[in-house]
Formats: C-alpha cells, structure tokens, sequence
C-alpha cells in the first residue's frame, strides 16, 4: 500500500531546497532550555498508588530487545517466554508491548510469543550503521516481514542527514515504509549522532512527515542514548505533529533506560507534554532489556511490602 | 486511563516551630517592651503556626544601640575572620537547608519545590559568595580600605523570606557592619531561625538583631537617627516614602521596589522554551515577584499559535499543597494579596479584557488563586500598567520590534525583561533598548549572587549581588579623603 | 585732540536651552554683580551683566530638550563621546582668556588665580574625554554564575539629569559637575551658580561650537530654589545633583523628598568649600549610571551527547 505524505507536506517534500526551508524554519530548541525543562520534570515524585500505575504501565511499554551478534534462538525463546510472563511467580503482572530481535530471529520470536498479544518488532535496514545501499535495506525489510515481524525499526542514512540531503533519507524512510506493508514502522534516529536538538526536531518531523508510525531515538549501541531531554523534545514534535495534522505518532526511547526511576520519570515527560493520549503501548514504547527487572524488583516490594532481589527475577 | 501523581508530601517533622518567638536583639531573644505579640500563619491552611513578638519603637532603639555597640569591634575585625563567620553561617544553611525549606513553605505558602531547588540552594550561595569578599574589599574598585557605613537598617518582603536576608545580611556583614533587620509581618519564622543560626555560628552578639513586626516597625527602624544605611526591597509605594524619610540625612539608601517586566517573544523564538519561559516568569513563586515577566508581548504572526501552546502548558500546572512535591502552585501569601489580586483581575474584566484559567479547583482554606491569563490586553489596561504581584499574565501583541521596546519601556517600573528570539544580533539590539536592570534572553528569572539586580525608574536604585553589590555598604577610606 | 576710551561692546547673556541662546521665556532679568574679594572694591562699579531669570517654564523646556537628545547623545559610541568631550577643551583652550577674566571678576579672585582655575577646568574635560569608553570596563563586566549562563554587567545612563551647579566654584566647579555626567550619555539640565553664572552661560557658546549636540548640555540661570523645585518634582527627570544646594540644607532637604516622587537618583550636596582641583576619581560618573545585566544561556557543544 503506498504512502504519499499528508498533503499539508506535499510542498515541502517536492526538492531537497524546499524539504531544507521546510526543516529549518521549525522552531529552533535552546539547548540549556530544554534540559532545564527536562530535570524539572524529573523531580516529579511518584509515590504509592501512582507508582504501582506508572511501574505496570512501563512494564507494558517495553519491547524487550536483544540485539547482540552472540544472540541465539535459545536466548530469543526465553525472552519471548519472559515477554509472556515477565513475572511468573505473579499473573497479574502485565505482558511487555513487544521483543526486539534481528530479522533473522523473528521467526523464533514469534513462536515464543505465539498465543499472546506480544509484538514482534524486528530491527532492519542494515542495523545499527544504516551503510548499505538501498536495495539491501530494503531486502533486509522484507525478510524481517516475511518472517511475521509485527514491527520495523528501521535507523536513519546519518551521514545523508548531516550532510542536508534531508530528501534523500525522506525517500528512503517512504520505501522502507512501503517495504513494511501492514508492519508498523519506527524510525530510529541515533539522536546521539545528530549533534544538535534542532537536527533532532528536524529528523522528527521529517520521520513523520514520511511516514513513520514511531519515532525513535537511539540504537542503543552508541555512547549516549536515550536521554530525558531528546525524548522530551521528540515527544513535543509528536504533540506538534498531532496539532497540525491530526495524525498520532508514537515515540520509543531506546537504550541506557535501566531503572524504575528512570522509566517513571520517561512516563512524566510522556504525561505532561504529549499527554495520557501516549499513555498506552500503541503509542509509547521502551527499548529496554534490564529494565524490566529492575520494574519487577520494584513491583514485588510495592505488592510485599519488602525490597526483591535479583534472586527473585529471572535472568536474561 | 490517566496518570494521577498520588500526594507525595514532604515531611513537616524535620521543622519544630515553638509556639512563640521573641525579638532577637544582642544575641538574646526577648519579649518586646510593650509585650505586642502577633500570630503568622500557614496561608495553605490559615492555620496558627506560631505566636512573634512585635516590635515597637523602644525595641529598634534597644536593637540599633546593640548594633551600634556591635559595630565596633565587628568592623575592627580582619576581614579573613568576619569572612569565617559568614562561611560557618553558609555551611549551617546548608545542613539545615531541608528544615529551612520546609518552614519557609509552611509560613510563606510557596511551593516546597520552589523552596528546595530555588530559594535556599541561593542563600546559601550567596552567604558564600560575600563570605569571600570580606578581605577583598580593597580589590573591589571602591578605593584602597573602603570602610563600613555603620548599621544597616533593613526591610524585606515577604515573597523570598530568607532569601532577601541573604541578600541584606551577607553584604552588610561581609563589609564590616551590624545589622538590624525587619522581616515581613507575614513570614517572620525564617528570619527568627536565621538568628538561631547566627547563634550555633558563634557570631557575636549585637552583630545581627532581627524585629518582626508590620510598617511601622521598618518605619521606626528607617527612620531611627542612628542608623547609617537603609535597605529596602518592597513596594514602590513604601519605596519612595523612605526615599523622603531619609531626605536630607547623611543616611545611604538603596531600594528594590517594583516592576511590571515585558516578556518579548518574537516569531522566530525556541517556541517551547519560551512556553516554558513565560510560565517561570510568571507562575514562580505565585507570580509575586518584583522582576515577574507580567506582561506577555508577543509578536502578531505567532500570537494564536503561542497562546494555544501556553493555555494547554497552564492545564499541567498542579495548584495545591504547597508542601506536595509536585505542586508548581502554591498559595497567596496573605488574605490581603488575595484580595488585591483579586480586585485587579475583575478590573482587567471590566475594562474589557479576556479572562481565562485552567480547569483548577482551588482549596476549600487557605488563599488560593487559579492561574490566570488576560488576553486582548492594550497598553491602556489598568492590568498593563499596575504591579499585580500574583499570577496574573497580561498578554500584550506587537508587529515591529519597535513597537515592542517601545511597548516594554511604557511604563513607570524598569526591573527586569524577557526576550526570545534565534536571532543573536536582534537580542543584542533589544536587551540595548530595553530600560531594565535585568534582561534575561531566552531564559527568565535566573538569580545568581555574582550577579547584579537592581531596577531601573521607579523600580529603585542600587544593586544587589556581584561586586556591585558591596558599593551599597562601603564608603571610601576616610583616610584617603583627609588628605 | 583728546581721546575718547573706546566704549566696549557688553554681551547679552543668554540661556543656552536644545543648541539654542534663547532668553528667559518670562522675560525676567536679574543683575549680576562683581564678586567683591575680602581687599574690597567699594565704590566701583560692580554691575557685570543682566543674566537670564529663568523660570519654571525654562525648566520646562530645558527637560524637553534633554530627553529630545538623550537617546541620541547614549546611542553615540563612547569613542565619539571622548571626541566631543576633548573638543570642548580645545574649544575652551582657544577662549581661555575670556573665562579667566569672567572668573576672576565672578569670584572676586586674581587674574592668576582664575587662570589656575580654568586651566583645571580645560584638564578636567580632557580627564572625562578619556573616560568615556573605559567606564564601561572597570565598572561592567562578566559574572561568573553557576550556570549554563553567558552574563554580562555595563553600566547605561541614567537619563536626564538635573545638575545644581556649585554656588561658588563658578567655572572649574561647574565643569566638574557637568562634565562626568554627560561623559557617560547622560543628558543635563544645568542650574548654574545663582549670583555667579556668567562663566556657565559663556560654557554654552563653547559648547554650542564643539559638536556637543544641541540638548546635550542645558544652561539655566536664575533663582536656584526656584528652577531646581519644578526640576526636582519633573516626572520626566531621572537624577538630580543637589551639589549647588549646598549652603542650604532646608533646599537640598526638599528637593530630595520632591525627587522622591519618581524615585530620582540623587547625588547629595558636598562641603560648601570643597576644593574642585582635587583628583575626582570615578565617583561622579558612577552616580548617575544604571547597571543592565543581560542573561543568555550557553549550553554545550555536543548538546545531544555526541561523542564528537
């Protein structure tokens, strides 16, 4: 099923001149700003019943990845089987959103999780560098959604990025879109590369303005990841985005998010700038894969009233 | 399904407020000679917090006299040594920092986020910074052995209790004079603690005394014939009748009265930083602040785009217990400031302007007001051109930067100002422009004590923070003069 | 044949108000008289001139002539200033004596000892010419803040000032009043030495011819009560400097609670006898200057964590 851009972008998607106005005319972002905004907002103290919500909630939000070159279709399973059940001395517990693996682990994965409601997002378009041309990228798409991916988290061209040839990685993400068929599609931007907040509001919007059912932050496999301040940023270009089109887009931070407190203070961002519109899994996601134990240590003192210990959660 | 912040409230514990508190005059608190008393309260819950004596006329006499006879073996001290003290004092504000935070909010009404992140992180910072120059003062740019004044007779407000102290007390004694000094009638708690600070700090007596009490205690202290230098931060209106108190005298003066700072946002602004700009300069502290950015001037092209993005940034404010964690709005300091808000806000309805608040249900006790902006708002507006010391936004358009430093300097006040904008050259050009003290470009309400603040027009005279800070307290070395 | 003295040419002493040397609107003169020095002159003739007796409406019009130049006068570079202010002093040097006679016969002193003086007065704009664009760096400047923060101090001026000048010092007095207040922008309505303002209204003929633009410098004579009261109560006057009130305490005392209205800067009077050859320092400068201090964040380079 091919996309063609909302139409309110159609001239700004026509050259590589007008995408550049278009992109740069956006609002600029002040960097000391932003953070400020992002730490006040992780000061919120989120006690008691709104945490036993929040810690829940975040645990749904996951898509619990594995993306090493040692993986193994045993590892695949048991991350499947924990996705199911992610606390198996507690039913109660709520299923992650998702596991994220290589294209060729998806066909594992969706066995581990077959019966549930847990996704199968599958990294593609030669992931974590993005350096191959576009007809592996796309190659690499399509096996994943052969294979029953659920999702495509596709990375971004960042030296076409950089480089302003902001059309050529806009026609990329639409082909990979297009390769994805019925898949939702997230579009990682490797925030940690782009340098600047404004490159990361322009690769938002240009994400979006392409196609991307999510936008994402991070590989996971660079120095830093994702942070309070470039998810909150992303999170205003959804809420923008939303306004002007009436289109929802979800956000998915990914990488370096490993403790409770962590995920709660994502889930404020989430709250007060985008509002309890993303506060649902279609909409908001964590790649994330030690996160979850420490939610399910978190869960257990909430439920027992005493601090867990990693004894009591199951290892990946 | 929406996410409810359950209450998260600081503990009260940490603060043990005596049920009465005397004068603190020469080291000792006492009762004041005519045995006036007054009751402040908690104006979150109008509950009685505790019970001050009042000061009266007998008691400055008593307290300057103490001060004077301080000033003599305070001002022989080395520099290095009054430096010392006023170290130790920083130190223990910072040991005590939760206690003091806690009791501020309790007695002042101010959010404990405020009070923890704002206001004592600064007394503390700024008890340190003078700390360091009291054996600098020859290298300060005053002349060589730059002397003390005398005694300081100091008025603050009741917006930063302890914070204004600080600004008062840390200058004065690091130049090597006495103190006495007047906190407002509605949050005198802070101040009485600071003297039990000034005790576990071995200062010696007499050096700092504090007198709570109303206007006519700062009036018998401004006005008291030995006293040298008079400081003052509050209302324009108490400003100028000190100004003509001191007449004549041979008593230094410096004031920090009032303002009615534009906030200036141009088109091509980091728009969400200058959302979250203009609710720091107006919503901090319930927007009684003297440099609050109480006028909105925001250019015509993105008028109705920001006013959308700030409605729906005001709707995530939280209003209520000022001692919850997560509450960014507290309460009105006073049944009084209620009252005036209040009456201001119906005049900017009357006089034809547009009201709106977010959906916020206010406290049953207590003085609350909801946040509250007014759009449709001319230079010609009683809300345009009056200080409303509350959290009252009047939203202002403009077309041509011109028009907008003309807008922003119409008015009697000239403390502080906003600009936001990408472009580096035209905040150069306006910050120029603007006739304000302090001009804080794409930020706002940023204090730090290197720097100076200080109005300009009928916002007052002399600057507080910075090198500039210390001119307010020192005279050349008389020495230097005989000649 | 006898010969007749040649009958010398009296000048009309004029206001000098916006660049102009208009005359009193109320039409008002006052005689000036020689000062008589303490060996007397009794029996000469004492009468110098008729001066000006300006009134509030000249106070008036002098304000609106200042503020009319004040924007223009701060927004010259300091560079330009400095120029202006030493082109005052060679201006002066050219008329030198013109003002040590008027000096002399205005303060009853020797022509020496009025030469001594205007020499001071010539040296004094030539030491505020050269503080003009260095102000801002001793009294301005960075501040450290303990924050992302660019923040910067420099001083502004204050505005219109309202300048008493001294009762008895009538040139070098008057220059050391005048000069440190217009060095920095400000702009100066001037109340000159009430019984000794000759030398002040010759200033203004200087003035008016070293590209001291007109509005600048503002010269009243007169009443000194009766132009300082509407002066010190003008709600478009930002500063007055009571130096000329100082003989009288009850004069400097009601002006100063009349400033109060608008909260003008004021500078108090000084001994009556002080001695204007003294090394001035920056004190008269600094009285009538705002500091501004400008906040701008910084942030870092690698803003999103880049390792670059």
């Amino acid at each position: 099923m091919p996309t063609a851009p909302a139409p309110a972008f159609a001239d700004a998607v026509a050259s590589d001149r007008s995408l550049r106005r278009f992109l740069h005319g956006l609002p600029g972002v002040d960097t000391v700003g932003l953070e400020a905004r992002a730490a006040s907002l992780g000061t919120r103290s989120i006690k008691t019943t709104a945490k036993a919500y929040a810690i829940d909630l975040a645990i749904s939000m996951i898509d619990l990845t594995t993306l090493e070159g040692a993986d193994t279709a045993g590892k695949v399973r048991a991350l499947g089987a924990k996705a199911v059940h992610p606390d198996p001395t507690d039913r109660t517990t709520p299923r992650t959103a998702a596991v994220c693996v290589y294209p060729d682990m998806v066909a594992t994965a969706k066995e581990a999780v077959a019966g549930s409601d847990v996704k199968v997002a599958s990294v593609a378009t030669a992931f974590p560098a993005g350096r191959a041309a576009l007809e592996v990228k796309l190659g690499d798409v399509r096996e994943a959604v052969a294979a029953g991916a659920d999702e495509i988290d596709m990375v971004i061209d960042r030296g076409a990025f950089l480089a302003g040839h902001y059309l050529k990685v806009y026609e990329e993400i639409v082909a990979v879109k297009e390769a994805s068929g019925a898949a939702r599609l997230k579009v990682i931007f490797e925030t940690g590369e782009l340098s600047t907040y404004d490159n990361i509001r322009r690769a938002s919007w240009l994400g979006m303005m392409a196609g991307a059912d999510f936008i994402k932050t991070s590989t996971g496999k660079v120095g830093v990841n994702a942070t309070p301040a470039n998810t909150l940023l992303m999170l205003e270009a959804v809420r923008d985005f939303r306004t002007q089109t009436g289109i929802q887009i979800g956000v998915k931070p990914a990488g370096g998010i490993r403790s409770t407190k962590d995920a709660l203070k994502f889930l404020v961002l989430v709250n007060e700038t985008a509002g309890s519109d993303w506060l649902d899994n279609h909409w908001f996601r964590f790649g994330a894969s030690s996160l979850l134990n420490d939610l399910l240590m978190q869960r257990q003192k909430l439920s027992t009233g005493r601090y867990s210990g990693p004894d009591y959660v199951t290892v990946d | 399904m929406t996410f409810e912040y359950a209450p998260a409230p600081e503990s009260r514990s940490v603060v043990d407020i005596a049920p009465s508190y005397g004068l603190f005059i020469d080291g000792e608190f006492a009762e004041a000679a005519d045995g006036k008393v007054f009751k402040t309260i908690s104006p979150a819950t109008e509950e009685v917090l505790s019970e001050v004596a009042q000061a009266g006329e007998a008691d400055v006499d008593r307290a300057v006299k103490a001060a004077r006879k301080a000033f003599e073996k305070w001002s022989a001290l080395p520099g290095s040594e009054r430096a010392k003290y006023l170290f130790r004092i920083a130190r223990i504000i910072q040991e005590r920092s939760r206690e003091l935070a806690v009791l501020e909010t309790l007695d002042n009404g101010k959010p404990i986020r405020e009070t923890r992140d704002a206001d004592l992180p600064l007394v503390a910072a700024h008890f340190f910074y003078y700390a360091g120059w009291a054996d600098k003062l020859d290298h300060a740019g005053y002349g060589p052995n730059p002397e003390p004044l005398g005694v300081a007779g100091q008025v603050i407000p009741w917006n930063f209790p302890l914070l204004m102290l600080a600004w008062k007390i840390a200058p004065a004694l690091a130049t090597g004079n006495t103190v006495v000094l007047k906190p407002a009638e509605t949050t005198p708690l802070s101040a009485l603690f600071f003297a039990d600070i000034c005790r576990q700090a071995g200062l010696p007596k007499g050096v700092v005394n504090i007198l709570p009490g109303y206007g006519d205690t700062g009036a018998a202290l401004t006005a008291h014939p030995d006293v040298n230098k008079v400081a003052f931060t509050g209302s324009t209106a108490v400003g100028k009748a000190i100004a003509r108190q001191v007449a004549g005298t041979d008593k230094k003066v410096t004031l920090e009265l009032g303002g009615k700072g534009a906030n200036i946002v141009f088109d091509d602004a980091p728009i969400d930083q200058a959302v979250e700009g203009i609710v720091t300069g107006i919503f901090f502290n319930q927007g009684q602040v003297c440099c609050a950015g109480s006028r909105l001037l925001v250019q015509e092209s993105i008028q109705d785009e920001l006013l959308d993005s700030l409605k729906r940034r005001l709707s995530t404010l939280r209003l209520g217990d000022p001692l919850d964690k997560n509450t960014d709005i507290g309460a009105i300091n006073s049944a009084e400031q209620l009252a005036r808000i209040t009456a201001l806000a119906e005049t900017g309805e009357a006089e034809g302007a547009e009201r709106w608040s977010p959906q916020c249900e206010l406290p049953s006790t207590g003085y609350w007001f909801a946040p509250t902006l007014f759009t449709n708002v001319t230079q010609a507006h009683t809300i345009a051109r009056d200080e409303i010391f509350g959290p009252v936004l009047s939203v202002l358009s403009f077309r041509t930067p011109e028009e907008a430093v003309a807008k922003a300097n119409n008015t009697q006040y000239g403390l502080s100002a906003g600009i936001w904008t990408e472009k580096g050259s035209r905040i150069l050009a306006v910050a120029n422009k603007l006739r304000a003290g302090v001009v804080w470009a794409n930020t706002f309400n940023k204090f730090d004590p290197t720097s100076p603040f200080g109005g300009y027009k009928e916002s007052g005279f002399g600057r507080e923070g910075g090198r500039h800070g210390l001119e307010a307290y020192l005279a050349p070395s008389s020495e230097a003069s005989v000649k | 044949m006898s010969t007749v003295e040649r009958l010398t040419v009296f000048k009309t002493y004029k206001l000098y108000v916006g660049g102009k040397f208009p005359r009193s609107e109320s039409g008002r003169v006052y005689e000036v008289k020689k000062a008589t020095s303490a060996a007397g002159a009794a029996g000469k003739a004492n009468w110098l001139a008729n001066a000006p007796l300006s009134s509030r409406k000249d106070a008036r019009d002098a304000v609106v002539a200042a503020r009319k130049a004040q924007a223009g006068w701060a927004g010259a570079t300091a560079y330009n200033r400095g120029q202006v202010l030493y082109r005052v002093a060679e201006m002066l040097e050219g008329r030198r004596d013109q003002f040590v006679r008027e000096v002399a016969d205005a303060e009853g002193i020797s022509k020496s000892k009025a030469a001594a003086q205007v020499d001071a007065a010539i040296d004094r704009w030539v030491w505020y010419a050269g503080w003009t664009d260095k102000i801002a760096q001793v009294v301005g400047g960075a501040n450290p803040v303990a924050g992302p923060y660019f923040n910067l101090s420099t001083p502004e001026p204050t505005g219109v000032v309202a300048v008493l000048a001294p009762q008895k010092s009538s040139f070098l007095g008057l220059v050391s009043v005048i000069a440190p207040v217009i060095a920095t922008g400000n702009t100066a309505v001037v109340i000159a030495s009430e019984e000794r303002p000759l030398p002040a209204l010759s200033l203004g003929e200087v003035l008016a011819t070293s590209d001291v633009p007109g509005g600048v410098v503002n010269i009243l004579s007169g009443r000194t009560s009766e132009i300082a009261t509407p002066l010190a109560a003008h709600q478009d006057v930002n500063a007055i400097d009571l130096t000329g009130a100082d003989g009288d305490a009850d004069l400097a005392r009601d002006l100063e609670i009349a400033a109060a209205d608008n909260l003008k800067r004021v500078r108090r009077p000084q001994a009556v006898d002080t001695d204007w050859t003294t090394d001035p320092g920056t004190d008269r400068l600094t009285s009538f200057l705002e500091t501004k201090t400008v906040w701008h964040p910084t942030g870092s380079l690698g803003a999103t964590g880049s390792a670059y």
